[in-house]
């Protein structure tokens, strides 16, 4: 890689070529204001917050867009740039409204935090506020037009990481706004819930619906047993809204804080994740090796990833897996098996699952699947967000926190369980348990690296019994088409599929950097929850889902055998059709 | 008998050079006593040189005298029709015209010298016979049988050919960068998305000789390595489209585009993109994302479109002008263009000469002429004589210059010196009657409207400009805003992503430069100096004036008009609309705008 | 016409520049009308058939009537070049219908000028009056 020299400030930076004004400075700890640029997207230039200098030149440049050169010297800094900036803000602050104190950004906005810095105390332009309506049509996101900023961080998104295209910029000039084509509203649109827009968007223009209420209320129930369950994102990235680094498992914390919100029964969502390995692995082998089914099995744990899938990829419906998420399986559970165990009506339970993903609101009333103990299998979803909030103003103080376990009998969890939250996760869960279910051995090594890792498709081959098992895994919604298309080209031609096993998951990283998680999520911050993870499987007693106890339990007392006519009417599932007509 | 020698009077409709009657009737009395009846002497419409008027010409020599007096009559038709020598001291001085115009041996006067214009008005556009008759495709032929591409880089820097869509880049640069780039598929762009408002210089030129611009895209073709080109053309040009096509449909019958072009084995074809409206898409970043199906948002360079443009490929785009350009540099030879201009900017630029002028059109002059010889000897002045303000060049992105600077020489460098822009050639002419607060307002307004939308600099910039000159305009404008002014148009200036918003705020930096002195009356004294800006004028009738014909009361659109016949009338100021057509119709000079 | 080669292209224009010379017309006489967007808007397909009717009644079939592009002269549109062989070629502007008329009888059939209308061609022809190197 060659290196290009330059100054910044007066001092001398030398960098791979290619690098961008505002990488360059980065390295010698100069910090360029930007407002639209985000890390994990190619550089829009809009905002005009990062313009810099050319010295000896009139000429002024956009450091997130402009790759540096040799002898350039650049000036990042002097009063004339910050009375540009400045005047740009005031001019941004001028159509957005003062609502800081009651917006979901409240402290957290990027808007909110360059302003503060700047000093700025007046708004010397007349304000020009559009009326614009907001979108609440989705069970997960809402929409508020009136404080978008057109930073283009959410479309660039939707349409370039996730390939959804549900929104695009229309109209021109100062009547821009973001929307889905045609105006439609989000849940008409090619939506699939999965929030990536939230979570990259600076300000309070697109957000969750916070249903912290719905759960208060459930509390204050006397005639409800409250149960939650806890995703295995949300231990390693909480921590986070209460100074801890990205990464830092905080489980015990976690149960601790649920119970003194006055919630009756703790239990883990990893061990619904287990449920799914035994369920989908034995799918999966037999499908493999009595030709049960088609190939290559496809997971579908993931709600957004259901979604797009009945919309684009309808005819791959045969390769789904038949189970249901982790999340919901353990609903199910929640209200049939523990509740008999408690001597509970399922109607007496409420169940809420804190999860890092927006989709899930989505998932627990998409379709009549949903409600196989009778009743709604899982009653609220809130985001890891929504919990730090609740746990905030509850007076909890979280970094005191004693550690707690989890409650019996559906909160134990093996490592494979907790693995879930990372790209790659579910797949090595399930390769160490069908290899279990194969070969009636356990995995020399559980730890199945060829599928870890942040690159969008990663390909690899395991060996199980001399099968050589070809596995794909995708995540990041745009990475799955070009998966898919080869799966399809290879059955148009009549040959064999080109893997046995996919997995996908729509948000980059997977779910511990899903849309409800803690803001300002980039690689970096992806990597250490990653690496978080990873640690809580290694500390965990037993690596595999066979091996839980409490699973082993449940099938003995409960549910008889994987794809037992039980376990298919509980933790199995159906999915629709639903071509998407519009282009 | 038939007459063989004619000798042409100006008489201008408007002419403030008086005599023309009388140096009429003086020629044919002095033709008549010298019984030359193969003599005719006639009146014509105006030939110019106003400011060195009254004017004769004879023809078919085409001798141009200026200065011409009725006495004169009697030497001209006896020394020059009659004997055959010209009045030396009548002649108008060829060598002022030709300072920009190198070029021996050339026995011309006019001030317009047409190279990119010069088979406009002459070939009928869809005849290629004609385009061929004229030199054309002699240089594509030169270029693909006698040069390589190095040789064509070579002239185009040695003419010194700037880019002609308002950058002014070096045009031989551009074409260097773009061939040095390694790349399997190259493409070559024509920008005829012509938006300025009152600009037409490339829809003249593409309705009016197509083939030179087809032409020189493929000379440019062969010279980076592309194989297609595109036109992209704004739909509102619908005539030039269809010549367009004609002219591709007939190119391509003959060898001269498509497939092994004359026999050769280069390759080179043309498709038409039509744009949709947008002058934003006129800036090539957002023209390239047009081309490609995208919205038409500006994306930011480097990297240059020379480097990664259409579809990511090296691409080659230059304004029409400059195309128009290429075919005779190659074949007149780089050093013949590069005679003609200044040594800032070689050649001669195309300006619609429009607004308060007399002689409104497409006019091509050496660049180096000045401001005053466009306006008066080729514009022929202001209509009803009224006081010359400013000329507004450069559309939208440029600026006004005023009176004071009438003899700058037009040329890149001067222009900018002086808040300005050549831009794409746009030329409005303004007069005591235009309010120069007015004319910034009606350009930001457009730029307002064609913004595109994506940087926050632009967007909400010039909206908040643009409701500060309403604010003025109106009559509630404060001290403030001219500071407000100034700030919004820095970071306009500095911020914006593309050419349009970094140069909307120009027309008002630039009015504010030579015209603060109208903004302040408009803010301190709710005055328009000029009587244009609505709410700041009134109509009155003068009583001393008025006779009680009634023509204004029978005109007034909302019959706020009172009065009986023979009595002087009033104007009811609570329902006037201001839309001046009492002041119009009146005969008396009765009707007053305060 | 087959395609074009580079002998070919160079006999043609060669035998093309005799017919087509603006100057000397080649002996035919030609009625040029502007018929960019400014003279169309102007009325230039009036103005065409003005003097297709009027030299039909003349019955001048040589002269030939084709359009061309905007001249420069906006302000006077519609413009008409008349050439005649033997008279030097000039550009009339606000050809109207009427003006087309006398334009025949006159200049055409008369062999004389008409009065008024006559404009200044705005530049030296650079094909045909100035000599390349």
């Amino acid at each position: 890689m060659s290196l290009v020299e330059l100054k910044i400030n007066g001092e001398v930076v030398k960098v791979e070529k290619g690098t961008t004004i505002l990488n360059a400075a980065k390295e010698i700890n100069v910090n360029i204001p930007t407002l639209c640029h985000h890390a994990d997207l190619e550089p829009w230039a809009a905002c005009g917050m990062c313009i810099v200098k050319l010295e000896n030149s009139s000429k002024t440049v956009r450091a997130c867009a402009t790759p540096v050169e040799e002898g350039m010297s650049i000036i990042t800094h002097d009063p004339e740039l910050h009375g540009v900036r400045k005047t740009v803000l005031e001019l941004i602050l001028s159509t957005h409204p003062n609502e800081c104190l009651t917006c979901g950004r409240n402290q957290h906005c990027e808007l909110q935090t360059i302003a503060c810095e700047f000093g700025v105390r007046e708004q010397p332009y007349e304000k020009r506020l559009r009326d614009l309506p907001i979108d609440k049509s989705t069970p997960s996101i809402v929409l508020e037009p009136e404080k978008c900023i057109s930073c283009g961080r959410c479309v660039l998104v939707c349409q370039g990481l996730q390939n959804v295209w549900a929104l695009e910029f229309l109209f021109r000039g100062e009547n821009t706004r973001i929307a889905p084509a045609g105006d439609d509203v989000l849940n008409d649109s090619p939506c699939i819930k999965c929030g990536q827009c939230s979570a990259h968007c600076p300000v309070g223009a697109i957000y969750e619906k916070d249903e912290t209420r719905k759960l208060l209320d459930a509390i204050q129930d006397k005639n409800l047993h409250v149960t939650v369950q806890v995703a295995p994102s949300v231990r390693v990235a909480i921590g986070e809204a209460f100074g801890l680094e990205p990464g830092t498992v905080v489980t015990g914390k976690l149960y601790a804080a649920l119970r003194r919100l006055g919630i009756d029964a703790v239990f883990d969502t990893n061990f619904g994740a287990d449920l799914t390995i035994m369920e989908e692995g034995t799918e999966f082998v037999q499908r493999l090796t009595e030709g049960a089914g088609v190939l290559p099995q496809i997971t579908s744990c993931c709600p957004a990833w259901t979604d797009y899938m009945e919309k684009y990829y309808p005819d791959m419906i045969p390769n789904f897996s038949t189970a249901k998420s982790p999340m919901m399986m353990q609903g199910a559970m929640t209200k049939t098996y523990y509740a008999e165990k408690m001597g509970f009506e399922a109607r007496q339970i409420y169940s809420a699952a804190i999860m890092p993903c927006t989709a899930k609101k989505y998932e627990i009333t998409r379709d009549e699947n949903m409600y196989s103990s009778g009743v709604q299998d899982v009653d609220v979803v809130l985001t890891t967000r929504e919990l730090a909030r609740l746990i905030k103003s509850s007076g909890i103080d979280f970094l005191n926190l004693p550690d707690e376990p989890a409650d019996s009998p559906i909160g134990a969890y093996s490592g494979a369980g907790t693995i879930f939250g990372n790209t790659g996760g579910v797949m090595e869960a399930a390769l160490r348990t069908a290899y279990n279910l194969v070969t009636g051995t356990e995995l020399k090594d559980v730890e199945i690296h060829q599928v870890r890792g942040l690159d969008g498709i990663k390909e690899g081959v395991i060996d199980i019994d001399g099968t050589k098992v070809k596995v794909a895994v995708a995540h990041g919604m745009a990475n799955v088409g070009a998966v898919l298309d080869k799966v399809r080209m290879a059955a148009e031609k009549g040959e064999d599929p080109p893997y046995h096993f996919i997995e996908v998951m729509a948000c980059r990283g997977g779910c511990i950097a899903g849309g409800g998680q803690p803001y300002f999520t980039t690689d970096e911050v992806r990597q250490k929850r990653m690496e978080g993870i990873y640690k809580d499987d290694k500390m965990s007693e037993v690596r595999c889902s066979y091996q839980n106890p409490e699973i082993q339990i449940l099938y003995k007392d409960f549910l008889g055998s994987p794809m037992s006519s039980k376990s298919h009417k509980l933790l199995h599932t159906t999915y629709t059709p639903r071509p998407l007509h519009r282009l | 008998m038939n007459p063989e020698k004619f000798i042409l009077v100006c008489n201008g409709a408007e002419c403030r050079n008086p005599g023309a009657e009388e140096i009429y009737n003086n020629l044919r009395h002095e033709c008549s006593i010298h019984n030359a009846d193969d003599v005719q002497v006639i009146r014509t419409g105006c030939l110019g040189f106003c400011a060195h008027g009254p004017v004769v010409k004879t023809l078919p020599d085409e001798t141009l005298y200026a200065g011409v007096t009725p006495e004169d009559a009697a030497e001209i038709v006896e020394n020059h029709i009659i004997n055959g020598k010209k009045v030396e001291r009548l002649l108008y001085n060829k060598n002022e015209s030709k300072q920009n115009v190198k070029v021996d041996n050339a026995d011309f006067y006019q001030k317009q010298f047409r190279i990119v214009l010069r088979n406009c008005g002459i070939i009928d556009p869809e005849n290629i016979e004609e385009y061929i008759a004229r030199d054309g495709y002699a240089a594509l032929e030169k270029v693909v049988f006698d040069m390589n591409p190095d040789d064509i880089i070579a002239e185009l820097k040695s003419a010194g050919l700037r880019g002609r869509g308002g950058a002014g880049f070096p045009t031989w640069m551009k074409w260097n960068f773009t061939k040095q780039v390694e790349s399997d598929e190259k493409f070559v762009v024509c920008n005829a998305d012509e938006g300025d408002p009152g600009a037409y210089m490339d829809r003249g030129t593409l309705e009016g000789d197509p083939h030179s611009i087809l032409e020189a895209m493929t000379i440019a073709g062969y010279c980076i390595g592309a194989k297609k080109g595109y036109i992209y053309i704004r739909a509102e040009y619908p005539l030039a489209i269809e010549r367009l096509q004609k002219g591709m449909e007939d190119s391509r019958a003959l060898g001269l585009l498509g497939d092994n072009i004359l026999g050769s084995d280069f390759s080179f074809d043309i498709e038409i993109r039509l744009g949709a409206g947008a002058f934003v898409c006129g800036e090539e970043t957002a023209l390239i994302a047009s081309i490609e199906g995208e919205r038409g948002m500006p994306k930011p360079r480097p990297p240059f479109p020379s480097v990664k443009g259409v579809w990511g490929k090296p691409t080659l785009i230059n304004n029409v002008e400059t195309w128009a350009n290429i075919p005779v540099i190659i074949t007149r030879g780089g050093e013949w263009f590069s005679k003609i201009g200044t040594e800032d900017s070689r050649g001669t630029k195309v300006f619609a000469l429009t607004g308060k002028i007399r002689n409104s059109g497409l006019v091509e002059v050496p660049m180096g002429t000045t401001l005053r010889e466009i306006v008066y000897d080729i514009g022929g002045g202001i209509p009803g004589d009224k006081a010359f303000k400013a000329v507004q060049t450069g559309g939208p992105s440029g600026g006004v210059i005023p009176a004071e600077y009438l003899d700058t020489p037009i040329d890149y460098i001067h222009l900018k010196e002086l808040g300005s822009i050549m831009g794409s050639g746009g030329m409005i002419i303004m007069d005591e009657d235009d309010c120069m607060v007015d004319v910034a307002k009606f350009y930001l307004g457009f730029s307002v409207d064609e913004s595109c939308g994506k940087c926050s600099p632009c967007r909400i910039g010039g909206r908040t400009l643009y409701n500060i000159l309403e604010k003025i305009t109106t009559g509630n404008g404060e001290l403030e805003d001219i500071e407000k002014l100034k700030t919004i148009g820095k970071a306009m200036q500095t911020a914006s992503l593309c050419g349009l918003g970094q140069t909307a705020p120009n027309p008002i930096l630039s009015t504010l430069k030579y015209f603060e002195d109208e903004y302040l009356a408009h803010i301190k004294n709710h005055r328009c100096p000029s009587k244009k800006c609505k709410e700041l004028i009134s109509f009155h009738i003068l009583a001393d004036k008025c006779v009680g014909c009634t023509i204004c009361a029978k005109n007034c659109p909302v019959n706020v008009i009172d009065g009986a016949v023979r009595e002087v009338h009033t104007i009811d100021q609570s329902g006037c609309i201001k839309c001046g057509k009492c002041f119009e119709v009146c005969k008396f000079n009765a009707v007053f705008i305060k | 016409m087959a395609a074009l080669t580079r002998e070919s292209l160079k006999k043609l224009r060669d035998s093309l520049k005799k017919d087509f010379n603006r100057i000397n017309s080649a002996g035919k006489t030609k009625v040029v009308i502007g018929m960019g967007t400014c003279g169309l808007a102007a009325g230039a397909k009036e103005t065409e058939e003005a003097f297709l009717e009027a030299l039909a009644k003349e019955q001048r079939k040589d002269v030939v009537v084709s359009g061309t592009g905007c001249m420069g002269l906006c302000f006077a549109e519609p413009t008409v070049e008349v050439i005649v062989p033997g008279m030097p070629s000039v550009v009339y502007g606000n050809v109207d219908r009427e003006m087309a008329e006398r334009i025949v009888r006159k200049h055409i059939q008369g062999k004389i000028l008409v009065n008024d209308h006559i404009y200044d061609k705005p530049s030296v022809d650079i094909i045909e009056e100035l000599e390349g190197n």
